[in-house]
């Protein structure tokens, strides 16, 4: 077939308005591409996370399982979570840091509960890259990680090292002054 | 037709690419300037609406997979997950399962669009061909997709067919142990269905595109059955085709929503709500509404393995079809007997769609007793499935060799812009 | 022209085959009676209070054999459900869905002994099964399954219709049908009593024999709302909560499906306005 370059009967017709005819094409175009992108919110939002692993954003824990001076980690959301029963010494020592400069300043009192500071709950993952802190390495009493030797105290607090912030603590109530609702 | 090229690249950008990689050149030859018969009506709309399903079914499917899980064992619950948790899950499964519908209720028209017009006929028969592989793909595609939420249908609908397989003679059994992995269907015959299914219509996509190009080498058909002969006879596809098919489009996807959002499961089963069970049989296995005209000529020949054969037969006189009819008039617009043989084909199709869902022995008329053929009365549903078989197989084989040779046809028009421009333009 | 008469034809051939007839099993079951639930049509909703009585007739009643394996607990509390409140959101907060979670026991492992244990459910947790499993749910009802309640009202084609008509349609069998030991005669039941029927074999009776007794009857159980807790009532309570069960999203589905409609016939609209203007001079 020959070239067909718009060809002399498509001419607009003299006399009719263009602005009006430009005016429906743009309205159908902007409605169309308006409903194609609502239409995209659903596709995205399925990747979120669905009820059921919502439903399972919380934990209760029983305190009376952990003895003094020992943590326990338990699976809260998929990852790990410390729940330690801190010494005397460990506060004590978490506290007269208070005011020491650090990479991410926070009181020991901050993270703990009013009336319950032997209790200290955070997350079991190092805020570098995710690894799993060990406790009893490095020397502020606290938790190493032996991936990159970023070094916590024991209020969770990044004291040397390349993870960028402190351990993570959740958000969580107590029930009881023996249960714990995390999450 | 395939001619120069008008794409002017504007932007500097746009020169950089078209020397490398012409691709926007292409796109531009193909739906912009390509030129497109004027004459075209409604029916020739459905090519734009099947490639809008297969984007919608591509797209959902992929995220149902993101949630699915492809055993036996959670295939069913993790079905329910998507519906119940999943965020929008409900919307992107029905969705899916409607739209496999509407992909089959498209494509029928797609297709009975070129049985009426002629567009199988010489210059066309590979790009007819290439549809029939893609309908082909279309249903084992959708076969494995039943099977997927391993309800009581897609359990049994599985054994049913797979079991056809072992009609062949010789190597039947080995080919069904071989199809299933096993000594049933069962997990193995799930997890090779999914897989498949995930693959097959990449491949449709692929023969989409030689469909289109094989479209783009000979150029559009037209209700005339006349090739477009000069300039005035064709328009610019965008935008005289392109806003048709979009209104097209958007008229489809009305009935697409109220299938979604209101009738949901009217074109399922019940029965796939139960969660498969191998021991117990549901009292009615039906396989989904677009297999049923297939399905009823499977079940009317009383031999497992003719069965089978006629059943495959019938999907090969679609392939056969563009050496079958012998008219040298393409458009049945201009075929008035041609006409009224496709009328009772598509009235046979139907039939055998509703016969493909009854029980064999079911009296056709309520409550009357005729005589026994073949082991069956005469007033049942298999019978009624044999007569509108025959005339399946008849019209094919028959009727169109026959009817090009002997029949009388209307005068057809010089060119596409000749009957456009009369004052009463032919709307038949 | 043609055209039409052909899709004519096509729809009239259609209407004769449709119309001959359903396709039933020889005998089949009686047509399930219409009912006018609250949630049928394209703007229905579940009424809340139905859904609470139907679950109170559920949790009496029902659930001592029938699972709803795939309800949470926190189901219960979503938008559209028996419990929702709009002052929970979030429904495992939900007061109501928590204190009925607490009332039932779920199988679980003890974390430090490992022992397999019962504890009370909390609303992540979904409708405990009254029996282990499928053999021990057999052996306590001679034979026969209780089916899972989480789909039944759309695994059987006629959904609630059915389970209302078949907890009120129990009748006394006809003189001549033999009921065989456990089993009980139900026109709603789907099955073939040719083989168990000595009267006339032109009039065989529809239905069928459940392994079922007749699971409900007046004041079983009682309404917190006062409503008359006749059989009927409790029939239809409980056949619309199974629907909820089996269908949570459906005003949800309804209520979207009607801004989508609205939506798309804006657009053909405007399409096809556009399309007449680009082909205005143009013959077609």
């Amino acid at each position: 077939m020959a070239d067909t370059a718009v060809g002399a009967t498509t001419e607009p017709e003299h006399g009719s308005d263009p602005s009006r005819r430009d005016f429906i094409h743009i309205a159908a175009i902007a409605a169309a591409a308006g409903g194609a992108a609502t239409l995209v919110w659903p596709f995205i939002d399925q990747m979120n996370p669905s009820a059921d692993t919502r439903a399972l954003a919380s934990t209760e824990f029983d305190l009376t399982k952990v003895a003094e001076g020992q943590q326990v980690t338990i699976k809260w959301r998929g990852k790990p979570l410390f729940v330690r029963n801190r010494t005397k010494a460990e506060i004590a020592k978490a506290v007269a840091d208070d005011n020491v400069a650090m990479k991410d300043p926070a009181t020991d009192a901050s993270r703990v509960k009013p009336g319950k500071s032997q209790w200290l709950i955070v997350g079991g993952n190092c805020t570098h890259l995710g690894c799993v802190p060990t406790f009893g390495g490095g020397e502020y009493g606290g938790w190493f990680c032996p991936c990159h030797g970023s070094v916590y105290d024991t209020s969770g607090r990044i004291r040397k090292g390349p993870a960028p912030t402190n351990l993570v603590v959740p958000e969580y109530a107590f029930l009881t002054d023996t249960k714990v609702k995390i999450g | 037709m395939s001619g120069h090229s008008t794409y002017q690249p504007k932007t500097g950008f746009e020169r950089w690419l078209d020397a490398r990689l012409p691709i926007v050149r292409l796109g531009y030859d193909s739906f912009v300037d390509y030129p497109t018969p004027r004459n075209l009506n409604y029916w020739w709309t459905f090519g734009g609406i099947l490639s809008l399903c297969l984007a919608s079914q591509l797209i959902t499917g992929i995220i149902l997979v993101m949630h699915y899980t492809p055993s036996a064992a959670g295939a069913f619950a993790s079905v329910e997950h998507i519906m119940r948790d999943v965020n929008y899950g409900w919307l992107i499964r029905y969705m899916h399962a409607n739209g496999a519908s509407m992909f089959f209720i498209a494509v029928y028209i797609h297709m009975l669009r070129g049985l009426y017009y002629g567009s199988y006929k010489a210059p066309r028969e590979v790009l007819w061909l290439l549809g029939c592989v893609i309908y082909l793909l279309m249903m084992a595609t959708a076969f494995m997709g039943y099977v997927l939420p391993w309800g009581q249908m897609s359990f049994h609908g599985a054994v049913v067919i797979t079991n056809l397989f072992g009609a062949l003679p010789l190597v039947g059994e080995s080919i069904t142990t071989w199809l299933w992995g096993g000594f049933a269907v069962d997990n193995p015959t799930l997890n090779r269905f999914f897989s498949l299914h995930y693959l097959l219509p990449f491949m449709i996509a692929g023969v989409v595109i030689l469909h289109i190009w094989a479209l783009h080498v000979v150029g559009q058909n037209n209700p005339t059955g006349v090739e477009p002969k000069s300039k005035a006879d064709t328009v610019p596809f965008t935008p005289y085709a392109t806003v048709k098919d979009g209104f097209a489009m958007s008229v489809f996807l009305i009935l697409f929503a109220f299938f979604v959002f209101y009738m949901p499961n009217a074109l399922g089963h019940a029965d796939n709500y139960i969660e498969a069970n191998p021991l117990v049989t549901p009292s009615h296995i039906v396989p989904e509404w677009y297999f049923l005209p297939f399905y009823a000529i499977l079940r009317a020949v009383p031999d497992k393995l003719m069965g089978v054969l006629a059943m495959f037969g019938a999907i090969a006189c679609l392939f056969a079809l563009p050496w079958l009819d012998t008219s040298k008039v393409r458009s049945m617009r201009y075929r008035p007997t041609a006409k009224i043989y496709f009328v009772f084909f598509l009235v046979a199709c139907c039939i055998l769609g509703v016969c493909g869902a009854k029980l064999p022995d079911d009296p056709v008329i309520p409550h009357l007793t005729t005589f026994q053929l073949m082991g069956s009365d005469l007033n049942s549903f298999v019978w009624l499935s044999r007569v509108a078989s025959l005339y399946y197989f008849a019209f094919f084989l028959v009727v169109l060799p026959v009817l090009g040779l002997v029949e009388k046809t209307l005068p057809v028009p010089d060119s596409i812009a000749s009957p456009a421009l009369s004052a009463d333009a032919n709307k038949g | 022209m043609l055209r039409k008469l052909s899709v004519i034809a096509a729809a009239a051939g259609l209407l004769v085959a449709g119309a001959a007839g359903p396709a039933l099993a020889s005998g089949g079951a009686q047509h399930a009676k219409d009912i006018q639930w609250s949630f049928e049509g394209p703007f229905g909703k579940f009424d809340q209070a139905q859904l609470q009585r139907g679950f109170k007739v559920y949790r009496e009643v029902c659930s001592a054999c029938h699972s709803m394996k795939m309800v949470a607990f926190r189901n219960l509390g979503d938008k559209g459900g028996p419990f929702y409140n709009e002052k929970y959101p979030n429904s495992n907060d939900n007061p109501w869905v928590k204190a009925i979670a607490k009332d039932y026991e779920v199988n679980d492992i003890d974390g430090e002994t490992g022992d397999a244990i019962k504890r009370p459910a909390t609303s992540a947790d979904y409708f405990p099964s009254p029996f282990a499993n499928e053999a021990a749910a057999r052996a306590s009802n001679g034979g026969a399954l209780p089916p899972d309640m989480s789909l039944l009202a759309k695994a059987r084609s006629a959904g609630p219709d059915y389970i209302y008509s078949l907890l009120t349609g129990y009748a006394t069998p006809p003189k001549g049908l033999t009921v065989p030991t456990g089993g009980h005669y139900n026109p709603y039941f789907p099955g073939d009593l040719t083989s168990a029927w000595h009267g006339d074999h032109n009039a065989v009776p529809k239905g069928g024999f459940i392994a079922m007794a007749p699971p409900l009857k007046a004041d079983l159980v009682t309404f917190d709302d006062g409503t008359k807790s006749t059989l009927d009532q409790q029939a239809k309570d409980v056949s619309a909560f199974l629907m909820w069960a089996a269908e949570p999203k459906l005003e949800e589905r309804k209520q979207t499906g009607f801004a989508v409609l609205i939506y798309l016939v804006l657009l053909s609209g405007l399409l096809y306005a556009s399309y007449k203007a680009v082909w205005r001079n143009e013959s077609h």
